[in-house]
């Protein structure tokens, strides 16, 4: 059984008076543990999937299964619910919260799903040392360098073991030496089980993938090794 | 998440920005504030009349000479349209009927007094030695005037006219011109301050009839009544009013008040009055309401990518609605209380500026103003919440 199953996705947006197929008879299924890069030029439907992927969007028609439930047709706080314990996203712009330290960023996804403080502080505090920030976790994300907040953005993915990593473009906003230590972070976690989808219009980033799904224009056009 | 993590959130997120916060919470406060002072001010002018009122002397019913109409065009009057005078005689009548302990003529004017060649205008009190009794008036020096000599050409003046006319020299065995008649001095009232606008450290109180001949009269302003209790206040007000019509022809031509009803009015409207300013003030606090919205509508604006965030992390619609909610909470409590804090400041002032006035803020306003500070705040931070909750995640996190 595949971890994600898309079959005939259609998503349509209406601009203006005219229509436009951002995702049109997508068929997709990624088993658990892949490496997969989402390639395509922009505007291809990349990010469109990959928000439809973390629940962020729903199709207008197809069928979305996750981990064999058909997570479409759940109410949005039912889905808030699966965001929150199956899927953990990474943002090009890294999405930190400016007010809070790294562990506290790191610690939103605990909060939100309601652990103890005290667990909370442990958990964070392992994250933290995993990730190489141990001595950055009173520090605000204005002190801390581009490689080291996306950091902080991954210990905050996988805080909560979920069964995916999303991330769009995660080197989009860093240099090359960084990128690549972020890369090799990502690449360390699906070796250790994690599916990892990575949208990027990189090709030499979408090499390293075991997987290359290329969009253009709303549609797969390529899919393989 | 837990409800003390959604006010940890709110905290942080209202501490991080602190030039938003610190204004909100000053509008919500000098809004509380006003209430508070406001309230305390009519409340204090209140309490101030009931206390002069009450200062007045006690189980007291005042006889006004003329009828006060209520019900209109009265057949009666029209033959009898001039009232007849109230007398020392009908006061002296007075004190004879049962429920009743004593009586004191009243009658007022102004006149100059002059000593050493020194002239001051001063207010005449034309009376009878019960007055300080029924006034509870405390003597400074000498004694009051004399029950057994109606006639007797002495005065007793307040404090103010024996420091402005004799300074440190004792006033008393001095003789006073009063207008154009001699009079000894034989007493001086303690100092006491304002009373009932007529200011009794300035007063020359003289007998009745040395008065009455002065102001060339025979009526009397009024007759103050002092009642033996106060459950026999009613019985003296019908018998001194049954007495009063025996004597006048049996034409009830004057009227006669208590002091309880009097000072049950004074109540009602200064009561009023208080409700009214705090109404007004009132007003404030709902501006502070309407800003409340606003600043929590710019904060969702400002914050708009953290709300797509907290979307992405898998934060339901309601705790993001709550955080928000707990924001807005946050803010007007802090405010209403400083403003609590800013107003008693305000009410001290008040009473340390002016001591006569008991400018404290009655309860009900003070519960009435953090409540409507607390509930406004909650009310119009809904809104802006339940725009946050309802943010589509994917453009919100396309913002930055």
């Amino acid at each position: 059984m595949s971890l994600i199953e898309l079959s005939a996705i259609e998503r349509v947006f209406t601009l203006g008076d005219s229509e436009v197929h951002a995702l049109h008879a997508l068929d997709l299924a990624i088993a658990a543990g892949e490496y997969v890069a989402i390639m395509g030029p922009s505007g291809s439907g990349k990010s469109t999937l990959l928000n439809l992927l973390g629940l962020l969007d729903r199709p207008d028609a197809g069928r979305y299964r996750l981990e064999g439930r058909d997570v479409t047709t759940l109410s949005a706080d039912e889905q808030a619910r699966v965001r929150r314990e199956r899927i953990g996203f990474v943002f090009q712009s890294f999405h930190l919260v400016p007010r809070l330290t790294a562990a506290e960023n790191v610690a939103l996804p605990l909060m939100l799903a309601g652990v103890a403080p005290a667990e909370r502080a442990v958990r964070v505090a392992r994250a933290l040392a995993d990730f190489g920030l141990a001595d950055r976790a009173g520090h605000r994300p204005d002190q801390l360098s581009g490689g080291q907040r996306q950091r902080v953005a991954i210990a905050r993915a996988t805080i909560m073991r979920p069964a995916v990593i999303l991330a769009d473009e995660p080197t989009g906003n860093l240099d090359r030496a960084t990128g690549e230590e972020v890369v090799r972070l990502l690449e360390a976690l699906n070796a250790g089980g994690v599916t990892l989808l990575m949208v990027t219009h990189d090709a030499a980033l979408g090499a390293r993938a075991r997987r290359r799904v290329v969009m253009q224009d709303g549609r797969k056009i390529a899919d393989g090794a | 998440m837990t409800p003390l993590d959604t006010l940890r959130f709110a905290t942080r997120a209202a501490t991080g920005y602190p030039l938003r916060t610190f204004l909100m919470v000053l509008a919500m406060s000098i809004g509380v504030a006003a209430v508070v002072v406001l309230t305390a001010l009519g409340d204090g002018a209140r309490r101030y009349v009931v206390n002069e009122f009450a200062s007045l002397g006690s189980n007291l019913v005042i006889v006004l000479p003329g009828r006060s109409e209520t019900g209109g065009f009265n057949p009666a009057n029209a033959v009898t349209s001039t009232p007849r005078d109230l007398t020392v005689d009908d006061a002296h009548a007075i004190t004879r009927a049962p429920a009743v302990l004593r009586t004191a003529p009243l009658t007022v004017g102004t006149s100059e007094a002059a000593w050493g060649g020194k002239l001051r205008d001063v207010t005449i009190v034309g009376t009878t030695a019960d007055y300080l009794k029924l006034r509870r008036i405390d003597l400074a020096l000498g004694r009051f005037l004399p029950a057994e000599d109606p006639n007797a050409a002495v005065a007793v003046i307040g404090a103010k006219i024996q420091s402005e006319l004799f300074g440190a020299e004792p006033g008393i065995g001095k003789v006073l011109r009063i207008g154009d008649r001699r009079v000894r001095v034989i007493g001086v009232l303690g100092a006491t301050g304002q009373g009932l606008g007529m200011n009794a450290d300035e007063v020359v109180i003289l007998p009745v009839a040395v008065a009455q001949a002065m102001f060339d009269t025979n009526t009397l302003f009024r007759i103050l009544v002092e009642a033996k209790g106060r459950p026999l206040i009613e019985q003296a007000k019908t018998q001194t009013l049954e007495i009063v019509k025996a004597r006048h022809d049996g034409e009830e031509d004057v009227t006669v008040i208590t002091q309880d009803a009097i000072l049950a009015t004074f109540d009602r409207i200064l009561g009023t009055l208080t409700y009214g300013v705090a109404g007004i003030a009132a007003i404030s606090l709902a501006v502070a309401g309407i800003l409340v919205m606003n600043v929590m509508l710019v904060a969702v604006a400002q914050r708009t990518a953290e709300i797509g965030l907290l979307k992405a992390l898998g934060a339901p619609g309601g705790a993001i609605r709550d955080a928000f909610l707990a924001e807005a909470a946050l803010l007007s409590a802090t405010g209403a209380l400083l403003g609590y804090a800013l107003g008693q400041l305000g009410a001290f002032g008040l009473r340390t500026a002016m001591p006569a006035l008991p400018a404290y803020p009655p309860d009900w306003a003070v519960i009435a103003a953090l409540g409507t500070a607390l509930a406004t705040g909650l009310l119009f931070g809904v809104m802006p919440a339940r725009r946050a909750a309802r943010l589509d995640a994917v453009q919100a996190l396309a913002k930055r």
